[in-house]
């Protein structure tokens, strides 16, 4: 199974970050094999739909489940038809919520937030 | 003659302006370019009000043409599309509608649909003919409202008002395109000012002729009016601050219909305005 | 970091002479103006040292290279923005164009590309102690969303251990708004006892909404009408919306200002009333279990 989480640094003792669609990187952890693999995330740049290219980086990058503090309406849009399992995450590193999520404990997410929109009246 | 009022920061005046200009012009055409928080209506009250819903195009997929090629979902500057699990999805509000993906598209399995962002309400109100946009919530961007706005308003005779929207982003940029002339509206404070100073330099960049209104003129300096001095803008006339002017306004009601002394204010404000717009196109054509 | 956002749906209602005066009275480590398309904060926070400045790169532009160009008029064509015009030279108007790259993949012979074009630039004050975050969109720009975003990013990373951000919010619902919605902890509403506030205030209120953050009102110049202050009152009592305070008309708040200083740096009514309302809404804020 590979677990992928927003990450403000690329070690497995970073924050979780606060944005999905905005995060620098990506950490997809596979579970069985322990290997952790760190991704730019290329949608931190974009100047609108930031999480629904990020949704589509964890597709491509066979995620079967997102750990994140938050997720948009788009993203989640993106990430439904995939069967991609979303989990709220809690404070602390990705390591932690990785051991969390392996003891069952975080809770699914059901709440999104609805898109920024991050262009503007152009 | 099309008169654009706008003023940079919110709050000055520019409702209050445009609303009684128009209402004093009596045969003229008010138009509400404010899409997202449209107030003239609130004053008008327009009967026998048209809706025309305002729609832009946006990408439908023919799942069968569809080939996984992804072509469009790498062309999309927005990325308004993304591909999962064999099929496309496309986001509505993130869309552009730059039609690009349509053309990108191999397959021809792209084609464009409506999608309503929002709508145009005309009514009458005495003898002023009452235009308001209205941008729906959610909606990225209130321009093709305007432009649809100000394309049917070309030919209309009567004299326009144009009620811009706050601030000098591309959305009030639309709205003053085809001014005649702008009225800067300013108030007398430290924001006031630092804000008129932006649309200030939009006008000039637009090569728009502008004149400023004064409006909550107070006794002692004006902030404004040292900026309009100190520029050399022409100052076309001032609003003082008023209590009751202000009661008016804040209760909706037009002032040149209520009260004696304002009609005359904004009747001389008005013929003052006509004489600018004149002379400007006569010497600047 | 508690982060509280002000907005009010209408412009000139007192968001900046509000989030202004919290912000003496909390001696805030962390605020940010993201009224980026009219900033008006940096005007009375009397800041001395210079801010870092960064350019806010926004959507590309389309740039034709008039020697390439074969006037086969493709671009113009399909361009859905009117952003490209004949002059004798094929142009693109940099105010128009959307950065869609239509005209680029069209152009049978490479004559355009997009160029990255500079929409606005971000500024960063902070002097060990406080951080100020604000920016200022260019002219005739879009893409002001993603710059308000920028806008408090830049204020995050630069405060962490801050524990109470206020962050001025702009007028509208759209973009702007949207995105400095993102991530808060409270909304605080201006709202104006005039009809067209009222409508506005149920704009912001309803886009609030969709965020499920919890929000209160207070009404500003709530003197000059009482009818629609009263009506603003029912209204939040309906909604179950806490209403925190009432704030009088003064014009002692404009020349305090004038001068560059807040409202509680003088002794003046509304300055009184403001006080007020900065307690309840920390109250609020920082009250525990809440939603």
């Amino acid at each position: 199974m590979k677990i992928a989480i927003p990450v403000d640094e690329k070690t497995l003792e970073s924050n979780v970050c606060v944005s999905f669609g905005r995060t620098p990187y990506f950490l997809i952890y596979d579970v069985e094999t322990k290997e952790s693999i760190f991704i730019d995330n290329s949608a931190a740049a974009s100047t609108g739909g930031a999480g629904i290219k990020a949704a589509q980086i964890i597709v491509d990058n066979k995620a079967d489940v997102l750990l994140t503090p938050r997720l948009g309406e788009n993203a989640a849009e993106v990430l439904k038809p995939a069967e991609i399992k979303i989990y709220k995450t809690i404070t602390g590193s990705a390591k932690d919520n990785i051991d969390a999520f392996i003891d069952g404990k975080l809770p699914l997410l059901d709440e999104f937030h609805a898109g920024f929109h991050g262009h503007g009246g152009n | 003659m099309r008169i654009a009022v706008l003023s940079g920061k919110g709050g000055t005046g520019k409702t209050l302006v445009s609303v009684n200009l128009a209402a004093a012009a009596k045969a003229s055409t008010y138009i509400d370019c404010d899409v997202e928080e449209p107030n003239g209506h609130l004053f008008f009250k327009p009967e026998g009000v048209q809706v025309e819903e305002i729609s832009v195009k946006i990408p439908k997929v023919d799942h069968e043409l569809c080939n996984g090629c992804r072509k469009c979902v790498e062309f999309c500057n927005f990325n308004a599309l993304a591909y999962i699990k064999n099929k496309l999805i496309v986001f509505d509000d993130v869309c552009h509608s730059c039609g690009g993906c349509i053309l990108v598209c191999p397959e021809s399995a792209l084609t464009e649909k409506a999608k309503v962002i929002g709508k145009i309400k005309k009514g009458v109100s005495g003898e002023v003919a009452v235009w308001t946009g209205v941008l729906n919530t959610g909606e990225a961007t209130g321009i093709p409202i305007i432009k649809k706005l100000l394309e049917e308003s070309s030919e209309v005779n009567k004299q326009t008002f144009i009620d811009c929207p706050p601030g000098s982003a591309c959305i009030v940029m639309e709205s003053i395109k085809d001014a005649d002339y702008c009225i800067l509206v300013a108030e007398p404070t430290l924001f006031g000012v630092h804000n008129l100073n932006m649309v200030y330099e939009l006008v000039k960049l637009f090569n728009r002729p502008y004149g400023v209104i004064l409006n909550k003129c107070l006794e002692g300096e004006n902030p404004a009016e040292k900026f309009c001095l100190e520029k050399n803008i022409k100052i076309l006339g001032r609003i003082p601050f008023d209590n009751e002017l202000g009661t008016l306004n804040s209760n909706a009601e037009i002032a040149v219909n209520k009260n004696e002394e304002y009609r005359e204010l904004f009747s001389s404000l008005l013929n003052k305005v006509t004489k600018e717009v004149q002379h400007e196109t006569t010497t600047n054509p | 970091m508690k982060q509280l956002l002000i907005l009010s749906g209408k412009g000139g209602t007192g968001k900046t002479t509000i989030a202004s005066a919290f912000i003496k009275l909390a001696d805030a480590k962390a605020y940010a103006d993201c009224d980026v398309d009219a900033p008006n904060l940096h005007l009375i926070t009397g800041w001395s040292v210079k801010p870092a400045r960064t350019d806010y790169y926004g959507l590309p532009k389309a740039d034709i290279d008039p020697e390439l160009c074969i006037k086969c008029d493709q671009c113009r064509q399909n361009c859905r923005f009117d952003a490209i015009s004949i002059d004798e030279k094929y142009k693109v108007d940099p105010f128009a164009c959307e950065g869609c790259g239509v005209c680029e993949y069209v152009c049978p012979v490479e004559a355009i590309t997009m160029k990255p074009a500079v929409a606005g630039e971000l500024m960063l004050y902070s002097d060990g102690e406080k951080v100020f975050s604000t920016a200022q969109l260019k002219m005739g720009s879009g893409t002001s969303g993603m710059l308000v975003t920028e806008v408090k990013k830049q204020m995050k990373a630069t405060a962490a251990d801050a524990e109470l951000a206020i962050i001025d919010g702009s007028p509208g619902i759209g973009c702007p708004v949207i995105a400095s919605l993102s991530g808060v902890d409270m909304v605080l509403i201006v709202a104006e006892p005039s009809i067209s506030g009222i409508s506005d205030m149920e704009r912001i209120i309803n886009t609030a909404a969709k965020f499920g953050t919890k929000t209160a009102v207070c009404i500003n110049k709530y003197d000059t009408n009482i009818e629609n202050t009263e009506k603003i009152e029912e209204f939040c009592k309906k909604q179950a919306l806490p209403f925190i305070g009432r704030i009088p008309f003064d014009s002692n708040a404009v020349k305090a200002i004038n001068n560059g200083q807040t409202v509680v740096d003088i002794d003046c009514i509304s300055g009184t009333a403001v006080k007020e309302v900065y307690h309840k809404t920390m109250n609020l804020l920082f009250e525990k279990g809440g939603g």
